[in-house]
């Protein structure tokens, strides 16, 4: 075991079990539990709801499966990281105000709540519910598994004794912190993250002689490394472009990261997120998959992508730094799962339980079952993430493709399209999944079909569906102030 | 019926300012990226030891963003309340 990587890490760790604890006992004096458990009570500041953006949308992927294919594809995969600039700004462009203003009058506390007061709709809520928790397990699985694997390699443990060492570390505090824990927490792993990815770039630049260098060594040994093409030159610029939805614009889809765009306390707080998380996520995406490239020529032949990141820090830095360092990532998968488990639990909690089977359940009730079921889904994602595929970045990718693919329209088009309405959002959610299920099975065995990835053509469809089904059946105006006559009429 | 909430109007406003500068994101990224990438590999030239194709799409692309998001947030976006009890003295 290599004690002096370990130490830094596992300081972290303390750090961040005090921050969630922290949190906890602010929980415990709070009025309104919901609220503050799944939303930190809508106070989020700038820089926290930046980071905490930054933070749960990166992910194992960015860390470690990301900069992994850099590696194998070189240059052109770097190119295709860099659409996920666009996350830091638009998101919170898009949603905006008017998700926060309604969000406020819907007094929504989940991406739910959300879609159930502008559908009014039981079949809506139900669909989402279920597609959240059956997607966001994947995607949780997906980051389980890079979160053992990350402390398999650094200790020399067994992967399942460092599963299970992982799934205690999130459990605790998720279960005791909530929302707010989680937001914190991000902040810091986000500040870990942006000066771990620096720290680890120069390193590499360094060891690898200078950039000229580095950039000589790639183009001796295949000078498709740094063309846009990938290494094979099988990299086309439609399949390229087409991770602008996947993982660019798309992302107003993800519930995760959604339900952080009604968090914020004021608009001044939404305008330095704006900033910071352009910045703070074009800045570690770039780091992180640069490094993957740079590492090429520096380590030749690693096999497995997922372990790039690890034996690059440890190879070109000194043990108790790569601690630190590898921190980051270990920070970014720990951010998502918290946030991925949270929302899952809210689901189940919130959107099914408290809305349909016992609406009038005590906050005791209440309390309990948020701990509960957010205790037991952990049980049940170490479970799955025992014996995981291996593909881990195409494993996550399923996941956040299918969940963009049912929730984008609902969401933006309930935003700002008045005519809009349930019937449009069933067909839109249904659509979306069942096209994106059926064309990952086709592209798997027929290739891409158009060339580009399997996003595509669902968010394309669910949008007719969406518009389609809203004017053909039971067409009406949406009044978006309808809710604040009947507030005050109950006042 | 009331008329449309003022606040919405700036939020309307602000979100086609999004999709316009995630356009404008996407084509300078692509613009650079394919116009200058798919020459041979034996024309590029070097800017800070990165191929220039690079350097241009992500590097000054990225730096462009945050100069256009800074600049838009600053001066076109407007500070508005989010709840309803500041809206109902006006």
């Amino acid at each position: 075991m290599n004690y002096s990587v370990l130490i830094p890490m596992i300081v972290f760790l303390i750090i961040i079990f005090f921050i969630g604890y922290w949190s906890s006992k602010k929980l415990a004096g709070s009025s309104n539990f919901i609220s503050d458990y799944f939303l930190g009570g809508r106070e989020l500041g700038g820089f926290v709801l930046a980071m905490t953006m930054v933070a749960t949308y990166g992910s194992a992927s960015s860390f470690l499966g990301g900069p992994g294919t850099a590696y194998t594809m070189g240059f052109g995969w770097v190119l295709l990281a860099m659409t996920q600039v666009v996350t830091g700004y638009f998101v919170l462009m898009i949603l905006g105000k008017k998700y926060a203003i309604m969000a406020r009058r819907y007094n929504a506390v989940t991406m739910i709540d959300f879609l159930k007061a502008r559908y009014n709709s039981t079949a809506v809520v139900l669909l989402s519910a279920l597609s959240i928790i059956i997607f966001l397990f994947s995607a949780m699985a997906a980051q389980w598994i890079g979160g053992a694997r990350l402390i398999e390699s650094l200790t020399g443990l067994s992967y399942q004794s460092a599963l299970f060492l992982f799934a205690i570390s999130v459990l605790v505090y998720v279960t005791i912190g909530g929302f707010r824990a989680v937001a914190l927490t991000d902040a810091v792993q986000g500040a870990v993250m942006l000066i771990g990815t620096l720290i680890l770039l120069i390193a590499v630049i360094i060891s690898g002689g200078g950039i000229s260098n580095i950039m000589q060594d790639l183009i001796n040994e295949n000078p498709n490394l740094v063309t846009p093409y990938g290494a094979e030159g099988n990299l086309s610029a439609a399949y390229v472009s087409s991770f602008w939805i996947l993982v660019g614009v798309g992302v107003v889809g993800l519930p995760q990261i959604a339900v952080r765009a009604m968090s914020y306390k004021n608009a001044r707080s939404m305008h330095r997120a704006l900033i910071i998380g352009t910045i703070v996520t074009g800045f570690i995406m770039l780091n992180m998959h640069l490094i993957g490239v740079f590492a090429r020529p520096i380590l030749p032949g690693i096999d497995v992508g997922d372990k790039v990141i690890p034996l690059i820090a440890l190879e070109t830095l000194p043990p108790w730094v790569a601690g630190i360092v590898l921190a980051a990532p270990m920070a970014a998968i720990m951010s998502t799962v918290d946030s991925l488990l949270l929302l899952v639990s809210s689901s189940i909690v919130k959107d099914v339980y408290l809305n349909y089977v016992k609406p009038d359940a005590s906050l005791k009730t209440i309390k309990r079952m948020s701990f509960g079921v957010t205790g037991i889904l952990g049980v049940i994602v170490f479970l799955l993430a025992l014996d995981p595929p291996d593909l881990l970045i195409f494993l996550n990718l399923f996941a956040f493709g299918g969940l963009e693919a049912a929730f984008i329209w609902p969401i933006v088009l309930g935003l700002y399209w008045k005519w809009g309405n349930k019937y449009g959002a069933i067909a839109s959610m249904g659509t979306g999944i069942a096209s994106y299920i059926a064309l990952h099975f086709y592209n798997i065995a027929n290739g891409n079909l158009f060339g580009v990835h399997t996003v595509t053509l669902p968010v394309v469809l669910s949008l007719i569906a969406f518009i389609a089904f809203s004017l053909l059946i039971k067409r009406q105006a949406y009044d978006y102030n309808a809710i604040l006559y009947r507030n005050e009429k109950q006042a | 019926m009331k008329e449309t909430d003022w606040r919405f109007r700036v939020a309307h406003r602000e979100a086609w300012i999004g999709l316009g500068l995630a356009l404008f994101n996407f084509i300078w990224w692509f613009a650079f990226a394919y116009g200058l990438g798919n020459r041979p590999v034996e024309e590029y030239t070097y800017i800070f030891g990165l191929p220039d194709w690079f350097f241009y799409s992500c590097i000054v692309g990225f730096l462009v963003m945050v100069v256009l998001v800074t600049v838009v947030v600053k001066f076109f976006f407007v500070d508005v309340p989010f709840d309803e009890e500041q809206e109902e003295g006006r």
